[in-house]
């Protein structure tokens, strides 16, 4: 097994800045011993994913508390799929409901946090869940 | 035979750190208030009257028994329509003052027709892409005697001008109109993080808002100085109140600088503060946020006017506080934090929803809210008297604490160079930054408890209904912004855009031009291009 460090993508796709979730598991995701890139704020899907490329990324996490994420996880789950990286792990966290939780899994992404998630879940979850990518 | 009188820390386990008893911001609080905390302390100094200076008490004389605050309920959502209904729903209730809140697009500069606007229309606030829509946001609500509160800030100048605009069109003289325009851009870049240009351009818009009103409408509060996403991305409450104020002194520092007489504006300067779970340090918070103002006022820009140096606030329940889990104690919470507030002496107040961590509020979730408030009001008798807590020992210890605390912040910024300089330093975006991970730290070790999420869980929730708004908002609000646009007249817009232009170019005052835009249907996207063009646009800078 690689014993180099993961390496994810914090994005924060849309126009809404809430950043203080982001940042959170920014900052939780590295002391935990990850790489970690963060966007920013208000990135549109192409550049998220030309950020994941360039990065050479093993997964990006997703923040959306806007309300948008049923828009905004497919887009830029076609957009990966279109730049031939499909098959990279997506997972995220926000304010999103139950119902869109289970239809969001069902296209493939493959954890949604949601408010009240400690950080010591969302980092075991990346180290069991995210192997670094070939 | 001695009987030993157990002390708490020998019900404890021995091996165990002695408990921290700490405030929700991690400030320490002694076991015991006495008058030894009030050395050298004289009443009229710290104090005084509710209505006098330095107004720590309150600020009017009789506070709630001349006045009740005024129960303000943030809304929006959808089309125009919908929360035109909302808000005819809410003043039939009892509610004594509008709110607006308006989509991600309309509050970041984009009409409902742009891709960047896509999923986000009329989600998180209601879709206002030009003056048509402004019109049936407020249809055949009585401009001239309801005060409206409008939340947008990097669009304010537009959203603002369309607002006039339609006084204008009813007949209504821009003077009798009463409200406040959220407008703080200092606390976007610190907090809430919606931009358009840099800070410097950003702000001499806001000075051309400053000094438009002060001459043309006078009732209106140009800027609500805001601590409220200050302390939701994560803040202390000192660091609240101390980036609060310190932006206050960047718009006063901005305004003299233009040449307006300091007495003219600082009137019309209104505060919003958050209500947060640490109940006896926001009371606290709210009576050392007046006193400092009414000193930094007097004696740092030599305001001569009383009311110059009043703070007047709307204060808002801390949203972060919510929880997804078993939601509806949210609403025991918020009482709390509403009845904070009020014995802070808050001016206007909003009680959050049980349901807005989860989404915007039902009808029926910001029905409660409200009658939390006007349980407060008319039964709980906290009105009586002004100021009750007052002269309490450990409520007077916490006001000189978070006063001293907070000052000793702003001494920093300024030896940065003022706010402006330490915003593009990070400064007040890394001390949140650090205070929201202690924060999640500390719950993560089970250090504070949150009721629900890291004690007393349970399983089985009973889940909440939740306002859903449909994607057919989103096309039918675009498509109708595509309409209005093809139906005007090119040079006309092309006109109007240009002097906007011109105005910005040439440092003049860009109400003016902004207003004649908008009655041409000049849109918020169209207008905001130009911001783009001639201010630049600014970037996050993406610290952790």
């Amino acid at each position: 097994m690689s014993d180099r460090r993961l390496r994810i993508l914090i994005a924060k796709p849309g126009l809404d800045g809430h950043d203080r979730g982001a940042k959170i598991i920014a900052r939780a995701l590295r002391d935990g011993g990850f790489e970690v890139i963060y966007t920013g704020l208000h990135q549109t899907p192409e550049m998220i994913v030309e950020a994941a490329l360039q990065e050479d990324v093993d997964a990006i996490g997703l923040s959306i508390l806007s309300g948008a994420h049923m828009t905004l996880f497919p887009a830029i789950m076609d957009m990966l799929a279109q730049r031939g990286i499909g098959d990279l792990p997506l997972f995220g966290g926000g304010i999103i409901p139950p119902e869109d939780i289970a239809a969001l899994k069902e296209r493939g992404v493959l954890e949604i946090f949601t408010p009240g998630a400690s950080t010591e879940q969302i980092i075991d979850w990346a180290r069991t869940s995210l192997k670094p990518r070939e | 035979m001695t009987v030993r009188i157990p002390t708490p820390s020998d019900s404890r386990d021995a091996d165990a750190a002695p408990k921290r008893f700490s405030t929700v911001s991690d400030m320490e609080i002694e076991p015991l208030y006495t008058p030894d905390h009030q050395n050298g302390w004289r009443y009229e100094a710290q104090l005084g009257d509710p209505g006098s200076y330095p107004f720590t008490r309150g600020a009017y004389p009789s506070m709630y028994r001349g006045k009740l605050w005024t129960m303000r309920q943030f809304a929006g959502f959808g089309t125009p329509e919908d929360t035109n209904a909302r808000f005819r729903f809410l003043l039939s209730q009892g509610q004594t003052g509008l709110s607006t809140a308006f989509d991600m697009p309309t509050l970041m500069g984009y009409d409902a027709d742009h891709p960047r606007a896509l999923g986000e229309v009329g989600r998180e606030g209601v879709a206002v892409s030009s003056l048509a829509d402004m019109e049936i946001l407020f249809d055949q609500i009585p401009l001239d005697q309801v005060t409206t509160s409008m939340t947008v800030n990097c669009s304010a100048s537009i959203i603002l001008a369309m607002y006039f605009a339609m006084a204008e069109k009813r007949g209504i003289p821009l003077a009798k109109l009463g409200g406040t325009i959220q407008n703080d851009m200092l606390k976007e870049f610190i907090a809430q993080k919606e931009w358009i240009s840099p800070p410097e351009p950003s702000v001499r818009v806001i000075v051309d808002m400053i000094e438009f009103c002060a001459a043309h409408a006078p009732k209106w509060h140009p800027v609500s100085i805001s601590g409220y996403h200050i302390r939701e991305a994560g803040s202390t409450a000192v660091q609240e109140l101390a980036f609060t104020l310190a932006d206050g002194i960047g718009y006063v520092q901005a305004a003299v600088a233009r040449g307006l007489d300091v007495d003219r504006f600082a009137p019309r300067l209104s505060f919003f503060f958050n209500v947060h779970n640490d109940f006896l340090e926001e009371v606290a918070k709210f009576r050392a946020a007046r006193r400092m103002w009414a000193r930094i006022m007097r004696e740092r820009f030599g305001a001569t006017q009383e009311r110059s140096w009043l703070l007047r606030t709307h204060a808002q329940t801390a949203g972060c506080s919510l929880t997804a889990q078993q939601p509806i104690n949210n609403v025991v919470r918020v009482a709390l934090q509403a009845l904070a507030a009020v014995l802070g002496g808050t001016n206007s107040l909003h009680t959050n929803s049980m349901d807005e961590t989860l989404a915007l509020p039902t009808e029926a979730a910001v029905l409660t809210a409200l009658r939390t408030q006007q349980i407060i009001a008319e039964e709980s008798g906290v009105i009586n008297t002004a100021d009750p807590l007052g002269g309490s020992y450990a409520i007077e210890a916490l006001t000189d604490r978070l006063e001293r605390e907070a000052f000793d912040y702003i001494d920093r910024i300024d030896k940065m160079g003022g706010i402006i300089r330490a915003i593009e330093l990070g400064f007040p975006q890394m001390e949140i930054a650090d205070a929201s991970y202690q924060y999640q730290r500390q719950l993560d070790r089970g250090e504070k408890i949150v009721v629900g999420v890291n004690g007393y869980q349970s399983e089985g929730d009973q889940p909440l209904e939740i306002l859903r708004v449909g994607n057919d908002v989103e096309q039918r609000q675009a498509a109708r912004v595509r309409a209005r646009k093809a139906a005007r007249e090119a040079s006309v817009v092309q006109a109007r855009i240009a002097a906007v232009r011109d105005a910005a170019r040439a440092n003049q005052n860009l109400m003016p031009p902004i207003i004649a835009a908008v009655k041409d249907e000049v849109t918020v996207g169209e207008i905001s291009d130009v911001f783009r063009e001639v201010f630049g646009v600014y970037r996050d800078p993406a610290w952790i």
